[in-house]
């Protein structure tokens, strides 16, 4: 098995009265795309929440490159190198794209300092922010605003990039666009990636955990479980149904 | 390497930048339309600048507070007293360096205002980081009780003005060369309102190079938006708070030392006062913002004079009418921060 980048063990997670995650383990390998998937309600953006300590556990421990994170404030986790996409993207719809991703692009003190071959890379995946580089990133489409939000994440080195339903509420076409830029992206990246729509993360995913109830009920490789179709209903039931 | 952008852009015609010009509209169309209803243009001229100085001066002490609300969410109902605590600070220097407030030289005038500002700008910067630390940061999310203790914080520093300075009313001299008019043919522009529309320039501009040509200026901007994105990124958004807060309070501080010396007379009230017309210019500027805020400072400033010349009966209550009516037009303000 490859060497573990991140490590959730028996963590629960707390919102006000609620006990939503309840004793969550989850391992993501260094390098490649680990999927978590689930229906609605069942702890996925929780658990990717509580790992960039926007949400604290309440028991358990989260370790990532070895290092406790587990009570760590959300910046220190940044700066330890996790970046984050969340479902509603986070854009800053009054700053530019160019703006955005200055803001993400910690070591330097100019937009002009960014690193332009950082950038071209980027623009290889997701040209169309080179065209909208100085646009308002509120103006933009939703598959637009979620290049920006990805791109965000990527603009300078991470570790690993927790990304939280890239696709949702994006056009056929474009999520069809985005599956090749995963690809790309996962040769160099290690993703932890939420997801409901498991015909997306079928073709891209390596390893994938499934959640049910605030707890990781299934883990193990993608391949297996794509070609296991009784595995497949048994874990994820009707919303699989409604996705592919 | 494939990329997305040709079916991402598919749309692929630029998005077109909503300029929102509508607003910045307003204040000259309001000051050209009051010309025929003056009558005489020297008056009209007179009416505007003593309007426009007068919104500058409000600018300057409610430009903090919609940045403090942007960003933090916090409902500071004591920012006034960061009005009253810099004007009276300004005394300090003022009071006792009382020949150089009446030499008729204009260096001397300048450095003293200078100086006093200074001081002002630093008692109030401290007092914020006081402010924030000890009455705020318990009763962050909490709006209720941010009301509650924040119009505490802000008698309690009304009551230790009087234990420091007196119950008594304090005359502030306006420096000699800041005092008289330009004669412009028959308009009189009075020296020290132009002074306050410049020095409320200099902050509306300095404010917006900050907030777009600095990183610090665009991380306000994203925390007043989306302030866990801004930490998600790897920012301390409490060190921001704190700098917003302490920068907000200096703006207080220096707008009561101009106020304070507009008036001439200082009472511990000074910044009470102000108070309730600094939260219509930000409700109407749209909270966090702070191009609304200037604009709004200006309407409200100039329907003051306008209607104090035209109808002063409706002066008393033109703030309020101007702010139900800028609602009824646009519920957020004239210019809405987006939020999460």
């Amino acid at each position: 098995m490859s060497e573990l980048l991140l490590q959730l063990e028996g963590v629960h997670t707390h919102i006000g009265q609620y006990h939503i995650l309840q004793g969550v383990d989850l391992a993501v390998p260094k390098g490649g795309i680990t999927v978590l998937l689930g229906r609605n309600g069942a702890g996925k953006t929780t658990t990717l929440r509580t790992i960039m300590g926007l949400w604290h556990a309440s028991r358990g421990s989260v370790r990532f490159a070895g290092d406790d994170i587990t009570h760590s404030p959300t910046p220190d986790i940044a700066c330890a190198g996790i970046a984050y996409v969340p479902e509603s993207m986070g854009i800053f719809s009054d700053l530019t794209v160019r703006e955005n991703l200055f803001l993400a692009a910690r070591g330097v003190k100019s937009a002009d300092q960014m690193d332009e071959a950082r950038l071209e890379w980027i623009f290889g995946f997701f040209g169309a922010l080179k065209k909208f580089w100085n646009q308002p990133a509120g103006t933009l489409s939703g598959g637009q605003k979620q290049m920006v939000a990805i791109a965000r994440a990527i603009v300078e080195p991470r570790k690993l990039l927790l990304i939280d339903e890239p696709t949702k509420g994006l056009a056929p076409a474009i999520i069809q666009g985005m599956i090749a830029a995963f690809r790309e992206l996962k040769q160099t990246e290690t993703i932890l990636l939420v997801e409901q729509n498991f015909s997306f993360v079928s073709a891209l995913g390596d390893t994938v955990a499934v959640m049910d109830g605030g707890r990781i009920v299934h883990s193990g490789s993608m391949a297996e479980l794509t070609e296991d179709r009784d595995l497949q209903h048994k874990l994820l039931g009707l919303s699989l149904d409604t996705n592919q | 390497m494939t990329t997305i952008s040709s079916v991402a852009a598919q749309d692929s015609a630029l998005p077109r930048l909503r300029v929102d010009l509508l607003p910045l509209l307003l204040v000259p169309v309001l000051a050209l339309l009051m010309l025929p209803l003056i009558g005489s243009f020297p008056t009209w001229v007179t009416l505007t600048v003593a309007g426009l100085a007068m919104g500058m001066m409000v600018f300057m002490m409610a430009s903090g507070l919609t940045l403090i609300f942007g960003l933090m969410d916090v409902l500071n109902f004591g920012h006034g007293a960061f009005v009253s605590v810099g004007a009276f600070t300004a005394t300090l220097v003022l009071l006792p360096m009382k020949g150089w407030v009446e030499a008729d030289s204009i260096l001397m005038n300048l450095s003293v205002v200078g100086l006093a500002i200074l001081l002002a700008m630093l008692v109030t910067g401290i007092l914020g980081w006081a402010f924030e630390r000890i009455i705020i940061r318990p009763v962050y999310g909490l709006h209720l009780k941010q009301i509650l203790i924040t119009m505490g914080g802000m008698i309690v520093a009304e009551q230790l003005i009087h234990v420091i300075w007196g119950a008594e009313q304090i005359p502030l001299q306006l420096p000699t060369t800041f005092r008289g008019a330009f004669i412009i043919g028959d308009a009189a522009l009075e020296k020290y309102r132009l002074i306050a529309v410049g020095v409320g320039l200099t902050v509306f501009v300095t404010m917006f190079l900050v907030l777009n040509r600095t990183k610090v200026g665009l991380l306000i901007r994203a925390g007043v938006e989306n302030g866990e994105m801004v930490e998600a990124l790897g920012y301390r958004i409490r060190r921001l708070f704190v700098g917003v807060f302490m920068a907000g309070s200096a703006l207080a501080g220096l707008g009561g030392v101009m106020w304070g010396l507009y008036k001439e007379t200082l009472t511990a009230a000074i910044g009470g006062e102000i108070t309730v017309l600094v939260f219509i210019v930000i409700i109407i500027g749209g909270l966090g913002s702070v191009g609304g805020c200037f604009i709004g400072a200006m309407l409200v400033a100039l329907v003051a004079n306008y209607a104090g010349f035209l109808a002063p009966k409706v002066a008393l209550v033109s703030d309020i009418l101007l702010m139900v009516t800028v609602l009824l037009w646009r519920p957020q303000g004239l210019y809405p921060v987006a939020k999460r």
